[in-house]
């Protein structure tokens, strides 16, 4: 089945940080930089879809709190994902197949500040068989990360050189919350988080929001100089009980990735959705991406970690090394659930 | 003068959790644990009610040992207030005799830290004296001692 040609046009996102905004206020500037940016009246976009997580708020329908930030009036098509913003765009890029509407804003929102960010990640968990045990999102990647270093697929020094790139990459994003020059051999000397994750090993705990104007062919050659088009797109998920994967593999990945067509050509620059050092390892693994791809030059979410938010800007830090005519072919990753559970993978391209 | 009105956060509702989880939960309260068999005669400890290659409805419970081998783990220094245990303590995913996938739960070492664990170690569950059908009328798992073993 042909597939109808979407872009990525424009890109907006907050200073990553922990911040003393309300949902409502970190979006507002951010969805008007975005539609600003893309060109596109506000009339013209015919559907809206946001990612965000209640838990997060610790109140139902709280992304009902944030249409504020996008107008309620006139009255819009709209709808939400309890996932990342990354899962929000593939809906509006199925929406946008229909053909009838050529526009839609995707925004992700996420104050991962508010309460104690590992232990409300347990509520994502099986409620019968594992979260009445508590078992934080720290400790459960540290189970994938032991079971790494005994497959000998990376090293504890490895895991430190991954922290120190990503976040010496993160100096060059003005959005990142964690940057900075460290030594592998320095952090090593650190005591452990959850062993065998140090704390350079985990990500921050970051405020953000994001949003990205989509468009279809012609508007988006006519609104847009170099339209990130997105060539591949496809999320595949693994059983949520730990002890049926293969930790040390992401075959979820590893499928969107050929059903994406990562393979079909060099990728200049891939931004993977890996909040822990080893993820990292697993993800290149399964896409195939060698030492000659740029991997995420923004920092990832090593760099800054707004939940809910931190996959859909993999999406959109790619995209903008098209629109910036820095690269002509990108990966982006997205990840939800525990130990890299459920996978999107979305390959962008210039004409 | 302001109007002030009494908020009671509540959770108005009784989940049932089924006939396999409830199995499954029924048998911890017997200190036994249980698990699925699946068409192509793996054992998925603790057990789904969906086999997750086929999609298939299982039903075929079987008891498997309350002792096994540690796969993976992670070494807590400073427990979290929710967590299971309230001294330094290992996470582990545990392969029980008799089953072919690993389940997630605690590890008490006794004396000494993380020096205690590894990979492949064997374990035992000591039960709660008085239990209730939940995840937690296991303790944790300890060490097996050399004696365990052939006890």
């Amino acid at each position: 089945m042909a597939t109808r040609e979407i872009a990525v046009v424009s890109f907006a996102q907050t200073n990553s940080r922990r911040n003393e905004l309300d949902e409502t206020e970190m979006l507002l500037p951010v969805i008007t930089e975005a539609v600003k940016r893309s060109g596109i009246a506000r009339s013209d976009i015919g559907f809206t879809c946001s990612g965000s997580c209640d838990y997060l708020g610790g109140r139902p329908f709280s992304f009902v709190m944030v249409i504020d930030a996008i107008g309620a009036w006139p009255p819009i098509e709209e709808s939400h994902v309890e996932m990342d913003g990354a899962f929000a765009l593939y809906e509006a890029w199925v929406r946008l197949q229909h053909g009838d509407i050529d526009a839609a804003l995707v925004y992700a929102f996420g104050k991962s500040s508010q309460g104690d960010l590992p232990d409300v990640m347990v509520t994502q968990l099986d409620p019968y068989y594992v979260a009445p045990l508590w078992p934080d999102s720290i400790s459960l990647a540290a189970l994938q990360a032991r079971a790494m270093l005994d497959e000998k697929r990376c090293t504890e020094l490895e895991m430190a050189e991954i922290a120190v790139r990503n976040r010496k990459s993160a100096k060059a994003n003005p959005h990142a919350h964690l940057k900075g020059d460290h030594l592998a051999a320095n952090l090593l000397g650190e005591p452990y988080a959850v062993a065998p994750l140090r704390r350079h090993d985990c990500p921050p705990i970051t405020d953000g929001a994001t949003a990205i104007v989509l468009a279809a062919g012609d508007l988006a050659r006519k609104v847009c100089k170099r339209p990130a088009f997105i060539r591949g797109i496809d999320h595949r998920i693994e059983p949520h009980a730990l002890g049926l994967r293969d930790l040390t593999r992401s075959p979820s990945t590893k499928l969107a990735g050929e059903r994406a067509g990562v393979g079909k050509g060099k990728i200049d620059v891939a931004e993977l959705h890996a909040p822990f050092t080893h993820q990292e390892v697993i993800l290149r693994d399964a896409l195939g991406l060698g030492a000659e791809v740029d991997v995420n030059p923004s920092g990832g979410a090593l760099g800054a970690n707004p939940m809910m938010v931190a996959g859909l800007n993999r999406i959109g830090e790619a995209a903008q090394r098209i629109l910036d005519g820095k690269a002509n072919r990108v990966l982006a990753h997205a990840t939800s659930g525990p130990c890299l559970q459920q996978n999107l993978v979305c390959v962008l391209e210039a004409e | 003068m302001a109007l002030t009105a009494p908020y009671v956060l509540e959770y108005t509702y009784r989940r049932s959790v089924g006939p396999v989880v409830g199995q499954f939960l029924t048998g911890l309260r017997d200190q036994k644990f249980l698990g699925m068999k699946t068409s192509s005669g793996r054992i998925l400890v603790p057990p789904p009610e969906n086999d997750p290659e086929t999609g298939e409805t299982l039903s075929e419970m079987v008891a498997v040992g309350d002792a096994g081998v540690v796969t993976t783990w992670s070494w807590v220094s400073a427990p979290r207030k929710n967590h299971p245990l309230q001294k330094p303590f290992a996470w582990a995913l545990v392969k029980l005799d008799g089953a072919d996938t690993a389940m997630l739960h605690v590890v008490d070492v006794g004396e000494g830290g993380m020096e205690k664990m590894s990979t492949g170690m064997r374990v035992r569950a000591r039960w709660k004296a008085e239990r209730i059908g939940h995840v937690t009328d296991v303790a944790c798992f300890e060490p097996e001692s050399p004696q365990a073993v052939t006890r």
